[in-house]
């Protein structure tokens, strides 16, 4: 029923389709790809797109659309790595909070509050300047910033859940808390959640190309659309097609999650109940 | 079945909602009238279009439902002709409604004086302060204790039967000819419920109002109504005085629905029996069984009943049904 | 079923439910630190006895805590004080882990068949949770005992795999009591399992209970605010106002010869499906009291039709009139 709906949703799959565009890219990225992305030409500096080079060369003549393929694979690998790392801990720690109630809910959330408070990006610099900027500290930065809001809103779907009577009959068949916890409570709480992953995705591919901007994202010379944009912006001025393409592709990446995470909003929404 | 000076006469209504999944005939061509000063019960299960027809009458159907057909005669007009501003004019001051959930009607954020002497000001050119005497008597007249004070009181200050209360106040201030009540107690307590029956019989007395009473609660129409129309997936398949329907109820529907409930004594002394079981459920809307919506369910049914919708036939004065049982 | 005298039941029936003196206090309002300014006293000192195989009826309006009474039975509250003893084990202060083997000799049935089944489970999911703790079935003999007890209640076999969503408010009030039911209970509380109901359904779930109390000798606890239910369905019936029990006796006892005043006007406010002649019917004063601010000694005082000076001032103690009849009223 959901999927029916969903389908019906135009918009929503012109955004489905541009995921999938992206995740085929990146999985096929060595195929489609012209060049090593990595391969310096320093002859071809600053080449404008030709028919070798589509979309013209970097400062150091590696090829930029080989380079935008490949990075295809760093944008969707901290997003979903970043992501998942969000909604597990997110989940985690916003059913404890929501289930148990008491000081463990109060400690929870007021550090969760705590880390909501700071700004987005400013967090993530800190939290690598402190670790270190390399990938896997970018997945993490990112999915500490996300966090909470992934424990905020399961705590509000497990507080208004666990007043439910058939929470109250599976307490009064015996199980034990976790059994009604992931039986029960976690199963209904998909729909805010599906919205929000997407949402986030959408957002930690902009976060890596602004943490790209400062330096602190992948660290070249691999390439992410992110640090793409970041040395093309020294060359705005006389090869201004250096920022058009991964700017295209960072947008039409986050246009596709938000177009689809709002279809899926739609679709599921409490109408159906 | 037109009764003695009908104030409201609802002929032939038909109210369809128009959804993806289909259409539903919410009220599928009801007809009957109520007279001054009389309390009508209209009792059906739910879906049966009860408090549809009550939104029809006052042309509050919500999308997406239309009001396909018929007319709802009041005053020598036709409601359903007339403009929005004239129809504007006729809610509340000639015509006006309650609800079960007196939350509905009664704004949270506004306290009961405001709105009382709101719907006054509106309706009638007085002062605010003759609108306010005028609720604080009103407010009296319903039996809540204090009025003076607890006019400026928020709904939610208010207990369940004193909001319900309330909102009598509030639909009879102005008078109206006719109060439609939407399930009005169904939410009470029992002992709070005879209470606002007792007020609402007591007033409308007084005041010559005539009560359309929707309700599911066959005891409280025995008790209150006069006359009794009876509604099944949208249409009035029987309709009387209530000493007819409940002592010779005609139409199958209405033996099923009285024999379902248990009576009073029913069970003394002697071997439980189990209560009369009516086999099947109600109808979707959506899929209504061709002829007589009833037949799947009905211990009588006859070829006729499959092919062809009945039509009303009179079995004494006042008293008709909608059944091939009945020539 | 022969309507049963007392006396029969004490001899031939054992006590399945003791309660003495139950209480439940909601803390509210809480000030600064944490605690409390005011208690929400919803059940207030409860006691009766519930033989084996009997049906007892719990009566009152909102607030007299009727259902808090259910689920302090059932441990699914903890109370916050009294004594309970199920088949002569004091349960009061079981903690979660000990009352897990007992668990499936109480259950409860719901009032809101749509809150009271996961949305996201089929229907053998919900039916066989129960089964889950009995460990030791095969995945086959889970099946047959799902697919045998949603036959029992009227369900058919090829709804197996489908979603609560699907059904009538009737068929679902049958998935919960399927659920309930699955593993034999001895006791059930069932909690105004039919206010939700249309009245033709109703009729058909309330045979289902008869028709399932014989067949698994089971013993109900019915909570309801519907009279003429629970008369046609009790034994025996308590009346509860403001968290205590102001009445209780045999069915036929309690409706022939109410004596607390309260019952009295209970019985006389009920709409009955009869016409007949208005008939002096009691209407009481006043709304029913806050149960965070019970009235002085005997809760009903405010109400009362009969009320005395002692009313006001003391709480009238809990008598037997005699033959199983229990009055708590400063009349008696």
């Amino acid at each position: 029923m959901v999927w029916r709906r969903l389908l019906r949703n135009r918009i929503g799959v012109i955004g489905a389709l541009f995921i999938l565009a992206n995740f085929l890219v990146a999985i096929f990225a060595p195929w489609i790809a012209t060049h090593d992305p990595l391969k310096i030409d320093i002859q071809n500096q600053g080449a404008p797109p030709s028919s070798s080079f589509l979309f013209g060369a970097d400062e150091y003549g590696r090829d930029i659309f080989s380079r935008v393929i490949f990075g295809s694979r760093i944008s969707l690998y901290i997003s979903i790595f970043s992501v998942l790392f969000a909604l597990g801990g997110g989940v985690i720690f916003g059913a404890m909070a929501g289930y148990y109630r008491g000081w463990m809910e109060n400690l929870i959330m007021r550090f969760m509050d705590a880390i909501m408070s700071f700004p987005a990006i400013l967090l993530a610099i800190g939290i690598l300047a402190v670790l270190g900027p390399n990938l896997y500290n970018v997945v993490l930065a990112l999915g500490v910033v996300y966090l909470p809001r992934f424990a905020r809103i399961v705590h509000g779907s497990v507080l208004s859940l666990r007043e439910k009577e058939f929470v109250e009959a599976s307490v009064a068949m015996g199980n034990s808390d976790w059994i009604i916890i992931s039986r029960h409570i976690l199963p209904n709480c998909t729909a805010p959640l599906i919205v929000q992953t997407t949402a986030s995705l959408a957002y930690a591919i902009l976060a890596e190309s602004a943490l790209s901007f400062l330096g602190l994202g992948a660290p070249p010379p691999a390439p992410s659309w992110g640090n793409i944009l970041s040395d093309a912006r020294n060359f705005m001025m006389d090869n201004a097609w250096m920022t058009v393409f991964p700017g295209v592709a960072i947008t039409l990446a986050v246009l596709g999650f938000n177009l689809f995470g709002d279809a899926l909003r739609d679709a599921l929404d409490p109408r159906m109940k | 079945m037109i009764s003695p000076s009908p104030v409201l006469s609802i002929q032939n209504l038909k109210t369809f909602f128009y959804t993806r999944e289909g259409v539903a005939k919410a009220v599928n061509g009801v007809s009957f009238s109520i007279s001054k000063g009389e309390i009508l019960g209209v009792v059906g299960e739910s879906g049966c279009g009860k408090s549809m027809t009550a939104f029809s009458i006052l042309r509050l159907v919500p999308a997406p439902g239309k009001i396909v057909s018929g007319q709802v005669l009041f005053d020598q007009q036709d409601l359903l002709t007339l403009s929005w501003s004239r129809m504007r004019q006729i809610r509340g001051d000639r015509i006006s409604m309650i609800f079960q959930e007196p939350m509905i009607s009664l704004n949270p954020a506004f306290s009961i004086g405001y709105q009382l002497t709101e719907a006054l000001c509106v309706h009638r050119k007085i002062s605010r302060l003759e609108a306010r005497q005028r609720a604080i008597e009103m407010l009296g007249m319903v039996e809540i204790p204090n009025p003076e004070k607890r006019i400026n009181d928020y709904p939610h200050q208010l207990s369940g039967g004193m909001r319900q209360r309330a909102m009598i106040a509030e639909a009879l201030l102005l008078n109206p000819d006719v109060l439609l009540a939407d399930e009005p107690t169904t939410a009470l307590d029992v002992t709070i419920q005879a209470q606002v029956l007792d007020i609402l019989y007591r007033l409308t007395q007084e005041m010559r109002t005539a009560i359309l009473l929707i309700t599911h609660n066959l005891g409280i129409v025995a008790e209150s109504a006069a006359r009794v129309v009876v509604m099944y997936a949208g249409k009035v398949v029987e309709e009387g005085p209530v000493k007819d329907i409940f002592e010779a109820p005609a139409h199958p529907y209405t033996q099923g629905l009285l024999k379902s409930v248990p009576m009073p004594g029913q069970s003394r002394g002697r071997d439980r029996q189990d209560l009369y079981e009516m086999k099947g459920i109600v109808p979707s809307l959506f899929q209504l069984p061709p002829g007589c919506a009833f037949h799947p369910r009905c211990p009588y049914a006859k070829d006729s009943c499959f092919q062809e919708e009945p039509v009303g036939s009179t079995i004494s004065p006042g008293h008709s049904v909608l059944c091939w049982l009945y020539p | 079923m022969l309507a049963i005298s007392l006396k029969r039941m004490e001899e031939s029936m054992e006590v399945l439910l003791k309660v003495e003196n139950l209480k439940k206090h909601f803390p509210t309002n809480l000030n600064l630190f944490g605690r409390p300014r005011e208690r929400i006293r919803a059940v207030d000192g409860v006691q009766f006895e519930l033989y084996r195989g009997e049906t007892l009826g719990l009566v009152g309006e909102s607030g007299c805590g009727k259902s808090t009474t259910g689920r302090l039975i059932l441990r699914l509250i903890d109370p916050t004080d009294g004594q309970i003893w199920f088949k002569r084990q004091n349960i009061t202060n079981l903690s979660r882990i000990m009352m897990r083997p007992l668990r499936s000799s109480m259950q409860i049935i719901f009032q809101d068949p749509y809150s009271s089944l996961n949305p996201r489970m089929t229907l053998q999911e919900i039916i066989g949770e129960g089964l889950r703790l009995q460990g030791h079935l095969t995945a086959q003999e889970k099946k047959e005992r799902i697919l045998d007890m949603m036959a029992k209640v009227g369900l058919r076999p090829e709804h197996y795999n489908r979603n609560p969503h699907e059904f009538s408010g009737g068929q679902r009030q049958r998935i919960a009591i399927a659920r309930a039911i699955i593993n034999h209970p001895e006791f059930v509380v069932a909690d105004e399992p039919l206010s939700a109901l249309d009245v033709s359904v109703q009729a058909q779930v309330v045979n289902l209970l008869f028709k399932l109390k014989e067949e698994f000798h089971l013993s109900y606890l019915f909570i309801s605010h519907d009279l003429s239910v629970v008369e046609y369905i009790s034994d025996r019936i308590a009346v509860m106002y403001l968290g205590t029990i102001v009445e209780m006796a045999p069915r036929d006892q309690l409706f022939d010869s109410p004596r607390h005043p309260y019952t009295v006007a209970l019985l006389s406010a009920a709409p009955i499906p009869q016409v007949q002649k208005k008939s002096q019917r009691i209407i009481l004063k006043g709304d029913i009291p806050s149960p965070l601010r019970p009235p002085a000694g005997c809760r009903f005082h405010t109400r009362c039709l009969k009320v005395m000076e002692v009313c006001s001032q003391k709480e009238p103690k809990w008598k037997e009139l005699g033959d199983g009849h229990f009055v708590a009223c400063h009349l008696y």
